[in-house]
């Protein structure tokens, strides 16, 4: 094991009943590290990064966090999901709340922010974001593309040190894409620590350091972006590149 | 042709506007007036009018109605609180899912059967003579006490229930999007579950509410003057059951506005948390 990395995945596995979805997938990441996952659907991508959030419990392997066993079966996930925050594809916005209140939510009850502390924060959050103007919204009244980024503001109020993006722009209209990709290249030049899931592969060529093929629940190769795409090693990658190519996604 | 600072649209709608108002009317018109010159014809219906639709007998008693009424009001307004705190107290135990909190579960759940499975006059039967039974004294052999807490337990099994239905409708991701930002789970029921749980259960509770408020009067049958036990005493004196009927008519003019107040109050929520409607 590699005792600077940021995250150590080793050996994880997973099943929901007789179902393996997670079969011993090892990867260490360093800090700062941006890595896309790519796969077809149903791959495991989304249960690997509900995995490392500790969403669900794993059966088997470990995961570390600065070199801690953070998926000791007994552990209280809570210390350790503070650190790590997800963004998901349905975006998972509290729709009885406003944006403010969305976002100021958890670092008032979690890390026991006074009021104005976490709305001040979260403010400033909404202002970089580019969303002042919907700060007292509810999340209903905004385009998918708004509530997404609401969703990452969420997240970046609790100052994690590793973020899970699963499929952040997947639900959205193909015009408002950009305006969240735009945030994730933000947060990368700030040196955010990123494990992303996605189908848009410019985008994992332009923004990640490593792209890892999942394909039944294993890594089949993880390689720069560059080498992956011109010389892909494995066959089922060749294959699957070859289909997103011939769907126009690449 | 449209009118000046008309739009088509606009002009459209005033048109079908007209148009229901008058067919509403007309219909309504129309049926009213059946009832009206057909019921009076039938063989029976002088002597129900006496008997249930005497002005004078209404008017002499309505007062002391109004006024007993009140007491079915107040046991409604403790009973209120004291139902909402333990239904939904009962409707946590049973979401929770830590095995040390297993005999809390079996025993909500053992309750909400018990007490959704009883009739509620009996519950009120054998609350209201039972309990004063054990030879209790002032004021706790009080037949509203019991009376009220048997209420409290029939129906904080009906609104356990309606609870636990809106905790489970809130869907899992809204579970995920809040432990995921390290919310322990009682703070996630507390700040995320619960309050959507409670805005989509609001008209179910309702029902129960309106339901509670007119079970008050099954009180009476174990002692309590209030307004259903008055229209008896009256009925009596009178030898008329024109004082039930305005009783009906008391419980009605609460009622219904209750209701509508509801349905008010659930548009106005729609309308501040969503975007557009759909027509
Ligand atoms: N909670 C669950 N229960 C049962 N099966 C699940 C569950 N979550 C995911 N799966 C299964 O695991 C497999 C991988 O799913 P997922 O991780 O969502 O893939 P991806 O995100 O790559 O599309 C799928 O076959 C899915 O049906
Ligand atoms: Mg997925």
């Amino acid at each position: 094991m590699n005792i600077e990395s940021k995250i150590s995945l080793q050996e994880v596995r997973k099943s929901f009943g007789s179902r393996h979805v997670l079969n011993g997938i090892t990867l260490d990441i360093n800090q700062s590290e941006v890595i896309a996952f790519i796969g077809s659907s149903g791959s495991g991508k989304s249960t690997l990064l509900r995995c490392v959030n500790l969403l669900e419990a794993i059966d088997d392997g470990a995961i570390l966090l600065d070199g801690i066993d953070i998926s000791e079966p007994g552990i209280n996930p809570d210390p350790f999901r503070r650190r790590i925050g997800m963004v998901f594809q349905n975006f998972n916005l509290f729709p009885h709340m406003t944006v403010l209140e969305n976002i100021a939510l958890a670092p008032r009850k979690v890390l026991g922010q006074s009021k104005n502390e976490a709305n001040d924060h979260a403010r400033e959050l909404i202002g970089r974001l580019g969303l002042s103007d919907r700060a007292d919204g509810y999340p209903d009244q905004l385009s998918g593309g708004q509530q997404q980024r609401v969703a990452i503001a969420r997240s970046l109020a609790m100052n994690p040190e590793v973020m899970l993006l699963d499929e952040i722009t997947s639900a959205l209209d193909p015009e408002l894409v950009g305006e969240v990709l735009d945030v994730v290249r933000e947060l990368k030049s700030n040196g955010m620590t990123m494990l992303l899931a996605t189908h848009e592969m410019g985008f994992a060529r332009e923004i990640s350091d490593r792209v890892c093929f999942l394909h039944q629940g294993q890594v089949l190769e993880c390689s720069p972006p560059a080498e992956f795409f011109s010389r892909p090693q494995h066959e089922r990658t060749q294959q699957f590149l070859q289909r997103v190519t011939d769907a126009g996604r690449l | 042709m449209s009118q000046p600072g008309v739009t088509r649209r606009q002009a459209f709608e005033r048109r079908q506007k007209r148009r229901s108002v008058l067919i509403a009317f007309t219909s309504t018109v129309i049926v009213i007036g059946l009832v009206v010159a057909l019921v009076p014809q039938t063989p029976g219906w002088y002597k129900v009018k006496r008997s249930f639709f005497d002005g004078a007998v209404l008017s002499d008693t309505f007062a002391k109605l109004l006024s007993a009424f009140v007491k079915d009001i107040q046991i409604f307004l403790w009973c209120a609180p004291c139902i909402l705190i333990w239904g939904m107290t009962l409707a946590v135990c049973r979401s929770v899912r830590t095995p040390a909190l297993f005999p809390l579960r079996l025993f909500a759940a053992a309750y909400t059967d018990i007490f959704r499975g009883i009739p509620v006059i009996l519950t009120i039967l054998l609350v209201g003579f039972g309990v004063p039974g054990l030879g209790l004294h002032r004021p706790w052999n009080s037949p509203y006490l019991w009376g009220s807490v048997a209420l409290v337990l029939a129906y904080s099994s009906y609104v356990a229930e309606v609870f636990r239905a809106g905790i489970e409708s809130v869907h899992e991701s809204q579970r995920a999007g809040a432990r995921s930002l390290g919310l322990s789970s009682g703070q996630t029921l507390r700040y995320v579950i619960i309050p959507q749980a409670v805005r989509r259960v609001i008209p179910p509770l309702m029902n129960d509410f309106v339901s509670l408020q007119k079970d008050v009067a099954l009180i009476s049958l174990i002692g309590p003057i209030e307004i259903l036990r008055q229209a008896g005493i009256d009925k009596s004196k009178y030898a008329n059951f024109t004082p039930y009927v305005g009783a009906a008519i008391i419980f009605l003019l609460l009622t219904i506005p209750e209701t509508r107040f509801v349905d008010h109050l659930m548009t106005r929520e729609r309308r501040r948390t969503s975007g557009t409607a759909v027509r």
